[in-house]
């Protein structure tokens, strides 16, 4: 087991390596000296020449990558120009809102997409499975932020049940804060229900057709007993895996959302930052946002171990 | 009691599409071509973007205005508002806003149709091109083996990032416009491409009358053209149509982030960007282009569904 855990963890890091070279090239590939790039246009000549020091432009690439990834992995993700503030410290004040809106969206997308998935698959060919099969090509199809605002004009302008925008700190009540979390976070897991509703339903035809089911349902288990029994836990790693490749919808969708309502997140600073072209903080988030999706997949991939032990070659 | 899918049940035995083909028989039967056609989702689906072609082919002769016609004393109108514009010429002609004008006069409704005009060029472009470099790519990776690590690494790399944020990066970068947009929406979807070629390649590569073939020295050119492509083309079809999807998706959330296709040109995620100041009083500004975006790109994912059942039905059992 532990060696499994280490092969995964290690396959997981020449990946990492070419992330970073990747978003160091960015900033490469801008026309211009990438000092004057990352100083911003208000930049004095004195700020210019302290970065192209620091940055080490003087010296080969592969001596800039490498001191560039030195400071990386102290935590040193460099200085925002345009924010005035080193760029850790931004990301740490806009975090909470994502992460919240991330973690509401994924309990939200689980918990309606199985399910759905689940009865799709047992209803194969019925209406409800042809339902849920439509739903989701609508739910692949509905633009995000068309589907954001359509949300806000049903509930809260026309309803208003609930706040039209913005975010409240968890710090500031448990309500006010739900409150205004919930149709961002509806408007985010449509699609994402979508994707998970659909692997769902093929990955549990798939195991409905095993010889073990019939004999489950030959030696006279009810259907939740087969379900739960046998259907679920033998279906579950693809849906895991698209729980953990979907995450890529969530995070770029979440850029948009935030935008939609107002959210004071990562999602809006990526926004931000790329308008006013500031290259640090959009390096910074590329790297973060690709760091988590890495993570969770690495984590959804060592926990299929536990779930299927036939995984531990 | 689940059974197989009717499809897959009527399949004829002696062609099944997507698996390799035996040699000679490349070339698709006419019956696929068929049924391809009888098939329902295909047919709505071609359907609708049929009508989506026509209105952006004829934007000029549908739409009432020029889409681009500022009129400051029509300003914020309701949808079938009734509408003086005076020319320039000092003409005036009337005409029905029947979509409503946006905060600058402009007419929404000839400001939709010429939309259609973008997202469709979008969304072929984009598939167009990242589908013939994937294919390049990946059929690269697939035949010089020295090439595949280091070529399939890179592509784990890009994968690694989430698309859209890719895109955004990738715009930050060359700047707004037509030709950046495209491209920035091409390079995340390029890895894609390439692993479905890679793994064609790499399967048809095992098959016996390929080993013969190679046996008996035939170039790789020929082995290529003969055995690879035609196998590369059902699933290709297929994925071009997803990725078109996407894509028109891609470009209207870039251009409504502010970073997409310049403002003056009227794109479905411009106009909804320029709607969003004045949203809750005139909903219509949103609404509009956003009904006709999911629209279309329903379509083009029913049509992608329904070539999936019927092209590929491999990759139709697993998704």
């Amino acid at each position: 087991m532990l060696s499994f855990i280490l092969r995964r963890v290690l396959a997981v890091i020449p990946v990492l390596l070419i992330v970073a070279m990747l978003v160091f090239g960015l900033l490469r590939m801008v026309p211009g000296d990438p000092a004057a790039v990352i100083a911003g246009d208000a930049a004095t000549n004195e700020q210019v020449r302290d970065i192209r020091e620091r940055l080490g432009l003087e010296k080969p690439i592969p001596v800039q990558f490498a001191i560039w990834l030195g400071r990386l992995v102290q935590g040193d993700l460099g200085q925002s120009f345009f924010f005035k503030k080193p760029v850790a410290d931004l990301i740490a004040q806009r975090f909470e809102p994502t992460l919240a809106l991330g973690v509401c969206a994924l309990v939200l997308a689980v918990s309606v997409a199985v399910p759905l998935g689940v009865l799709a698959a047992f209803r194969q060919g019925s209406w409800v499975d042809r339902l849920v099969m439509g739903l989701s090509v609508m739910g692949f199809s509905l633009p995000l932020f068309v589907l954001g605002y359509l949300l806000v004009y049903i509930f809260a302008v026309e309803l208003e049940w609930l706040p039209v925008q913005g975010y409240a700190r968890i710090a500031e009540g448990f309500w006010p804060f739900i409150e205004r979390l919930i149709l961002p976070s509806v408007a985010l897991s449509v699609g994402y229900i979508a994707l998970i509703a659909r692997i769902t339903r093929t990955s549990v035809l798939e195991v409905l057709n095993e010889d073990y089911i019939r004999t489950a349902r030959a030696k006279g288990l009810t259907d939740r007993e087969v379900l739960v029994r046998h259907a679920l836990r033998n279906a579950a790693v693809p849906i895991l895996t698209i729980i953990g490749i979907g995450l890529a919808v969530l995070i770029g969708g979440a850029v948009v959302t935030e935008s939609v309502f107002a959210i004071p997140g990562l999602g809006r600073l990526t926004v931000e930052a790329v308008l006013s072209r500031d290259f640090p903080v959009i390096q910074a988030l590329i790297l973060l946002f690709s760091c988590g999706y890495l993570l969770v997949n690495l984590l959804i991939d060592i926990g299929y171990a536990f779930l299927d032990p036939r995984i531990r070659y | 009691m689940p059974s197989s899918t009717p499809e897959s049940a009527t399949e004829p035995l002696d062609r099944v599409p997507g698996l390799p083909s035996p040699p000679g028989t490349h070339a698709a039967p006419v019956s696929i071509w068929r049924r391809v056609l009888r098939n329902r989702a295909v047919m709505v689906g071609g359907l609708i973007l049929m009508v989506m072609l026509l209105i952006a082919l004829l934007a000029p002769w549908l739409g009432t205005v020029d889409p681009t016609e500022i009129d400051a004393a029509s300003r914020n109108r309701k949808p079938g508002a009734e509408i003086t514009l005076t020319g320039a010429d000092g003409e005036s002609r009337e005409h029905t806003a029947w979509f409503g004008t946006d905060n600058l006069g402009r007419d929404l409704y000839s400001r939709v149709l010429y939309g259609t005009r973008v997202s469709l060029t979008v969304g072929f472009t984009v598939s167009v091109i990242a589908i013939s470099i994937g294919l390049v790519i990946g059929l690269v990776a697939g035949f010089a083996r020295r090439l595949d690590g280091p070529v399939m690494r890179l592509m784990d790399g890009l994968m690694a990032i989430p698309g859209i944020l890719l895109a955004i990066a990738l715009v930050a970068v060359w700047g707004g416009g037509l030709t950046t947009v495209i491209l920035a929406i091409v390079v995340p979807d390029v890895p894609r491409v390439v692993r479905l070629v890679r793994s064609v390649v790499l399967s048809v590569r095992e098959e016996p009358y390929v080993e013969a073939a190679i046996s008996v020295g035939a170039p790789t050119i020929m082995l290529l053209m003969r055995h690879v492509l035609p196998n590369t083309l059902a699933p290709l079809i297929v994925q071009g149509t997803f990725l078109c999807a996407s894509a028109m998706l891609s470009e209207a959330a870039l251009s409504f982030l502010g970073m997409g296709i310049p403002p003056e040109i009227p794109s479905w995620g411009n106009i909804i960007a320029e709607g969003r100041s004045l949203f809750r009083i005139h909903p219509h500004n949103i609404f509009y282009p956003g009904l006709f975006l999911a629209l279309t790109v329903l379509a083009v994912n029913v049509l992608g569904d329904g070539l999936r059942d019927t092209l590929d039905p491999k990759m139709s059992r697993r998704l």
